[in-house]
């Protein structure tokens, strides 16, 4: 459809701002931050058979070039500290997915789990949820789109994360 | 090959400190000395011709909580040119819980003997290395205790869900 | 416009939550701490590493875990047997059903109903635990292959692997952590015609080996990267209690598949594969991954004879109930049990004390495979360069669930 257009004049008219979103959401990058269990499914969605390539996402190995964290595994005290560094030196835009239940809210160690911290959100902003225990590749797929309708929506004017940690300024460490 | 009444008459051969119990109730079938003598009966089974205790399978802490004021430690000992099995157990005092190290006999034995400091603040003697393994350096308490109270912070996060 | 963000910590205080063995006041001038870990792709989770090193040339290796501490132990001893196996499935997440097995197996001893288990349930266990045994090789030579710099069999391993995730999917409704295995049976029986479409993988899977062999093991770049790298010597394996594929790399013919023979295994034909040096000597990154390697075709060997049996002596009947034994009430009498199997990774162990009173373990502690056998690491990694301690790190096959618990 786009290439026919371009051979029928070469001129498309659209906002800015969905031209810097559509760009934005078809190449993010994810942080390769395999905690537990949800990475090996985090590595089975990379992988041939379910293929996140097509969706224009190569996983990075440092934060500094990547533009979504997913948190695929349980967070534990100790490595606390750790997420919020690796979420500090990730550059803006930055978007988190929470994979798993355990990510989420504490999972199946929700009670009796002393060192498990029951939800990254606890820690940073999350966008996405993602939930099972472990998720699906195909639910963790689901949560990337829903990121991407997420960015299509979003204005230019401001990246929410930033003003969202501005309010929430009680869930920084 | 031993069986286990030879091995038991082994241990009591070594040991000086009061007279080794048998206790068949477990499996491997196990054998309580005092902590005196831990060291030196499980340097003689390890060097041993007869035994030959090579492999510490594992070593478990165990708290018997605040009523009966105990803690123990329990190693499985293996040995593979032999293949038999034997348990040893050792009672320590709640209060101020410390036993010598095997560290020395069997590797193996450096991060059981850490964790079983991180859990439940058993204090090994001669350990060249006695840090917390697995929980933050900061934390308060030792979790495994029976009569353990989680703390409500750590670091501005709340703990509970 | 957006403000800019005031974080209320110092980087000088950042690494409090585990600080540094090593002080930089006592290293000798030529001498820095590298920090390996714990994001970091080839550590395989959430391993960190403290590394003392000269220039290339690594002097000290103090590996820092807990960063995946889970607890294990605190669930165990807070809720009933049987509630604990969908935790026993998360220590070693990439062979699971191997774990469950090994506990089912130690809570039906304590009860005493081990010998009445019917066969067709051990003959399934058994052929599940091989299907996730080979699963769990499947992910160590891959990611072995990536750290290392073969990215393609990785590709190939997770495209296989997935057919073996489809089975277990189909046998027990989960992907990853099946909570399959029941004390005293099994959750379901197989489902009709599992059994064909096991036999068509089989068929599907042994020309893949031969080309995995080809395209990694045997290849001259890999052979030039691993022979000889990371050797451990057998007495020092001994003495530092490592089990399974490592131990066997080393030369001895150690599996308590055979040592024990526990479950069906002494009904079934298999071998022991140990590291012989072909490439290097005795003991090294070759070895161990060859090792791997070998047990891939033996276990392929005993799921076609699980099958066959499954097929002919124990065939799957109307009126066969896998949940016919499952106990209500869990009690085992007041002992202390120590049971061990082989799991991909080695001796898991789980010790038991039960009180006689509650169907709650007193104390239940996880002998794991992957903790004892990262303890060596320090050990051998004196004097190596830096590329060799991640090939070393590869074939120690860690699974940090395993290790922190």
């Amino acid at each position: 459809m786009l290439d026919q257009r371009f051979e029928n004049g070469g001129v498309i008219i659209t906002k800015l701002e969905d031209l810097i979103n559509w760009a934005r959401l078809s190449s993010m990058f994810p942080m390769t931050f395999g905690i537990a269990c949800c990475a090996i499914e985090f590595m089975s969605t990379g992988t041939s058979v379910y293929d996140m390539d097509r969706f224009g996402m190569a996983p990075r190995a440092t934060p500094r070039q990547s533009d979504v964290m997913i948190v695929a595994g349980t967070v534990t005290f100790k490595m606390a500290d750790r997420i919020k560094r690796l979420y500090e030196q990730m550059a803006e835009p930055r978007y988190v997915i929470s994979m798993g239940s355990c990510s989420n809210c504490g999972g199946p160690y929700w009670q009796h789990g002393y060192h498990v911290v029951k939800g990254v959100d606890r820690i940073v902003p999350v966008d996405i949820y993602v939930p099972g225990c472990p998720p699906r590749p195909e639910a963790l797929i689901g949560g990337f789109l829903k990121l991407q309708e997420k960015i299509r929506n979003e204005r230019l004017t401001g990246p929410t994360a930033i003003e969202k940690l501005n309010q929430k300024e009680h869930a920084v460490i | 090959m031993l069986s286990f009444d030879e091995l038991v008459e082994f241990v009591r051969g070594h040991s000086r400190n009061g007279e080794p119990t048998r206790d068949e109730s477990s499996t491997p079938k196990a054998v309580r000395i005092s902590t005196a003598d831990l060291v030196n009966v499980c340097q003689n089974l390890h060097q041993n011709e007869r035994t030959y205790f090579d492999m510490l399978s594992c070593i478990t802490a165990l708290d018997n909580g605040p009523e009966p004021n105990t803690m123990e430690m329990i190693y499985n000992l293996y040995s593979i040119p032999y293949n038999h099995h034997l348990t040893i157990k050792v009672s320590l005092s709640r209060a101020n819980p410390e036993i010598p190290t095997v560290t020395h006999i069997w590797k193996t034995a450096d991060w059981h003997e850490r964790e079983a400091f991180d859990m439940f603040g058993i204090n090994f003697i001669g350990h060249p290395d006695l840090r917390r393994i697995l929980m933050p350096a900061d934390w308060q308490g030792f979790p495994l205790r029976k009569d353990y109270k989680q703390q409500e912070y750590y670091r501005n996060i709340k703990l509970d869900y | 416009m957006p403000t800019t963000v005031q974080y209320k910590y110092h980087p000088s205080n950042l690494s409090q939550s585990e600080p540094n063995k090593l002080k930089a006041e006592n290293l000798r001038s030529e001498e820095m701490i590298i920090n390996l870990g714990p994001q970091h792709p080839s550590t395989h989770g959430v391993l960190r590493l403290e590394v003392l090193m000269d220039g290339e040339i690594i002097r000290e290796v103090v590996p820092h875990i807990g960063y995946l501490h889970r607890c294990f132990e605190k669930h165990a001893e807070n809720l009933p047997y049987n509630q604990v196996i969908p935790f026993v499935d998360r220590l070693d997440y990439v062979a699971a059903m191997n774990c469950e097995h090994i506990y089912a197996i130690g809570v039906e001893r304590m009860l005493g109903i081990a010998d009445q288990i019917p066969k067709r349930v051990e003959y399934i266990r058994v052929l599940m635990a091989e299907l996730n045994r080979i699963a769990s090789h499947f992910i160590a030579i891959g990611t072995y292959g990536m750290d290392i710099g073969a990215f393609t069999p990785f590709f190939w391993l997770m495209k296989d692997r997935e057919h073996i995730m489809r089975l277990l999917e189909w046998a027990s409704g989960s992907r990853l952590l099946y909570n399959y295995m029941w004390i005293g049976g099994l959750f379901y029986d197989l489902p009709v015609g599992f059994e064909e479409r096991c036999k068509e993988f089989l068929v599907y899977i042994k020309p893949k080996l031969k080309e995995l062999e080809e395209i990694l093991i045997t290849n001259k770049i890999f052979i030039q990267r691993t022979a000889g790298v990371g050797v451990l010597p057998l007495d020092l394996a001994i003495n530092c209690g490592v089990t399974g594929p490592v131990l066997r790399g080393s030369g001895l013919r150690f599996d308590l598949r055979k040592v024990d023979a526990y479950s069906v295994y002494p009904e079934l034909d298999f071998e022991v594969p140990i590291g012989e040096g072909k490439m290097g000597k005795v003991g090294d990154c070759w070895d161990r991954t060859w090792v791997r390697m070998e047990e891939i075709h033996q276990s392929v060997k005993l799921v076609g004879q699980c099958l066959e049996r499954l097929t002919s002596d124990h065939k799957r009947t109307k009126d066969f109930d896998p949940q016919a034994l499952v106990p209500k009430k869990i009690r085992p009498k007041a002992q202390d049990f120590y049971v061990r199997g082989e799991s991909a990774k080695g001796e898991l162990g789980f010790f038991f004390r039960a009180d006689g009173k509650s169907d709650i373990p007193f104390r239940c502690k996880c002998r794991s495979c992957s903790f004892v056998n990262l303890s060596v690491l320090p050990e051998i990694s004196r004097g190596i360069l830096i590329a060799d301690l991640i090939a070393i790190i590869g074939t120690i096959d860690v699974v940090m669930g395993e290790v922190d618990r």
